[in-house]
């Protein structure tokens, strides 16, 4: 074994931003030859508003899929937030913060029920945040129609549509919240232990870790960025939308924002900051068909075939590293 | 040969196996009785055979799901594969009689298709099979709202609809006997058959250690491709019966990959593959329908289905974890 074998424990730029860098100038060069423009303004924030609300959900992604496990009910839990925020809210802007919270906390109990069900009960990440997520589409499907609520006015203005220059505030809080969760997983005992269970759980255990309370505080903390990406989403539509998540098909496209950004969907090895890289990559393929005018249902089956692909390129290099 | 040596098994536990069906009949009895006793005219035959008829295409879809879970993968484009159908289909036979059994055939086509790709993009390309098929579900739903501009053009001719709404009148004792019913009675033969030959032994050798199967000289990659096959054609049966007994429209096949799954693990079906019989799993479909149906007769909203198909996925994976893990 050489020394060099030794090295790519310090990655250094994940090749998703070798991606992203390509995609936009493939991208400008086709909207250039179709007769629009790419990157001015309208597109650069609507780009970046699309790479918040999917930033939120798979900032909080990465963590669980790190620690070996998964989360498929997010998209539930981005439409719950964003009625039970706007329902709490009903237009006033003094119930602001106590909505905010509330809907913080019920994402986080269901984040709490879903790592329960992972660790306690031993049940397989895949079925039991499906389950989780049937749970709560069915309460979704029953209670409402339409959306409901009203969202703060003051929410609207600040976190839906104020912006710095081109950039919107709410990508200044994703980039926050990544910033938040690269430090937490490179500079504190949860990260590292976190790592070491998706890793391997049983060496993790061995090394005195509590794999348990490490996994349900990571599946709390993904629920609470799909919840933070559902008040988002609130002050952006204005209302609760109890469809919002499914129809954004935040879970499979959070999923796949991860794989890009080069963490293993088997844990273990990644971070937070190639996610950014996938969700752009993802918000940028999807201004550029935006520009383009593409179909939205032709949009919907290029979507379906880029996250196969990109998953499957990702198998690829990993089955190769592993040969190696 | 014997192609995987199984793990001696207690002797007190060798009766009550896990992914037996007993455990799943006695539930299915239960339901009869309640069914029974709030509603005996459910239980008169006409209207059984009807609702036996109603269920044959959820049934079908779990006995397809159950070939792909068995051998440890999941199909969650089944729905979606559905809806396609019916939408093809009906575009296609543009309500002229001729054309029904080209398209018949057609259909059976396409699905095995649909099940080959996704197949041999589990199985080649090492995509995790619940993304493969989400994809899937993605790119079917897309290009059928695509290929027929928003809404399902077409009819269905009355040769295809016969299978999903006719029966075989003046059966004595039974009353009439819906085609949707003898297909699936057909279908479960070459299921049971199929799980006892070769094949099925593979089959769940695969899904219960793929890595001993394939040091036992089996193809996984081959025998999970085909697994993935006969799940699109359960689908394409199920879409031709639904189509007929339901009509065309986008909501077609909404939501039944989550109702196969569930009836599936309702049959005692380990999630993870190596347990559990084709038997249990369709036993568990018309467990689930029969459910739904006492719901139905006691008020219950239908949007709750969802929850209740959760709460069932949750509670049976539950059960098994904990009675595996005491072994």
């Amino acid at each position: 074994m050489s020394v060099l074998s030794l090295l790519p424990a310090r990655r250094p730029v994940p090749g998703v931003f070798v991606a992203l860098a390509i995609t936009l100038a493939i991208g400008w060069l086709v909207v250039l030859v179709d007769g629009g423009q790419l990157f001015n303004q309208s597109t650069t924030v609507s780009l970046l508003h699309v790479a918040a609300g999917l930033g939120f959900v798979a900032v909080g992604q990465t963590l669980v899929i790190l620690g070996g496990s998964l989360d498929l009910s997010v998209a539930y839990v981005i439409s719950l937030s964003t009625l039970v925020a706007a329902e709490t809210m009903n237009g006033s802007d003094g119930a602001l913060l106590p909505a905010i919270g509330l809907a913080l906390a019920v994402s986080a109990g269901v984040g709490l029920l879903n790592g329960l069900l992972v660790t306690k009960f031993r049940i397989n990440a895949f079925i039991a945040t499906l389950g989780v997520g049937l749970l709560l589409k069915g309460y979704l499907d029953s209670n409402y129609d339409g959306p409901a609520g009203v969202t703060s006015p003051g929410l609207v203005q600040s976190l839906g549509y104020q912006r710095v220059g081109p950039v919107p505030l709410s990508f200044l809080l994703l980039l926050a919240v990544t910033g938040a969760a690269w430090f937490v997983l490179s500079r504190t005992r949860f990260g590292h232990h976190l790592v070491a269970v998706g890793g391997d759980p049983e060496v993790a255990r061995l090394s005195g870790v509590r794999n348990d309370r490490v996994l349900v505080a990571a599946h709390v903390l993904c629920s609470l960025c799909a919840g933070l990406a559902g008040v988002y989403l609130a002050s952006r539509l204005g209302s609760g939308a109890p469809r919002v998540g499914t129809e954004g098909l935040y879970d499979l496209e959070s999923i796949a924002a991860v794989v890009i950004g080069g963490t293993l969907l088997a844990g273990g090895r990644g971070g937070v900051v190639g996610t950014v890289g996938g969700v752009l990559l993802l918000a940028s393929i999807d201004a550029i068909f935006n520009q383009l005018e593409v179909d939205a249902f032709f949009k919907q089956v290029i979507r379906g075939v880029i996250i196969i692909a990109a998953v499957a390129v990702y198998a690829r290099r990993t089955l190769r590293k592993a040969a190696s | 040969m014997q192609l995987v040596q199984r793990r001696p098994l207690p002797p007190r536990r060798v009766r009550l196996r896990p992914g037996g069906v007993l455990p799943i009949l006695a539930i299915l009895v239960v339901l009869l009785v309640l069914v029974g006793i709030r509603q005996p005219s459910f239980l008169d035959p006409p209207s059984l055979m009807s609702f036996l008829g109603r269920s044959a295409p959820i049934i079908l879809l779990a006995a397809g799901q159950y070939f792909v879970i068995v051998s440890g993968e999941f199909d969650l484009s089944v729905g979606s594969l559905v809806t396609a159908q019916v939408v093809v289909a009906a575009r296609l036979i543009d309500s002229d009689p001729a054309r029904t059994w080209p398209v018949v055939l057609l259909l059976l086509a396409f699905g095995a298709l649909v099940g080959l790709v996704n197949g041999l993009i589990t199985t080649r390309l090492r995509v995790p099979s619940f993304i493969t098929t989400l994809g899937m579900f993605l790119i079917l739903v897309g290009a059928v709202y695509l290929w027929s501009d928003g809404a399902p053009k077409g009819g269905l001719s009355e040769e295809f609809r016969r299978f999903g709404r006719r029966a075989v009148e003046d059966v004595p004792l039974l009353g009439r006997v819906p085609y949707a019913l003898l297909v699936l009675l057909a279908v479960a033969v070459l299921a049971v058959v199929l799980m006892r030959s070769d094949f099925g032994r593979t089959l769940v050798a695969v899904g219960d250690n793929p890595r001993t199967a394939q040091l036992s000289g089996v193809r996984v990659w081959r025998t999970r491709t085909v697994a993935f096959i006969l799940s699109g054609l359960a689908a394409a049966v199920a879409a031709i019966l639904l189509g007929g007994y339901s009509g065309v429209s986008f909501q077609a096949g909404a939501g039944l990959e989550f109702g196969a799954i569930t009836a599936v693990v309702l049959g005692g079906v380990a999630l993870g593959g190596g347990r559990g019989s084709v038997v249990g799993a369709m036993l568990g479909a018309l467990t689930l329908e029969l459910l739904f149906a006492l719901m139905n007769f006691y008020g219950v909203s239908g949007a709750l289905r969802s929850t209740v198909q959760g709460a069932i996925i949750l509670l049976a994976v539950a059960v098994s974890a904990t009675r595996s893990s005491s072994r």
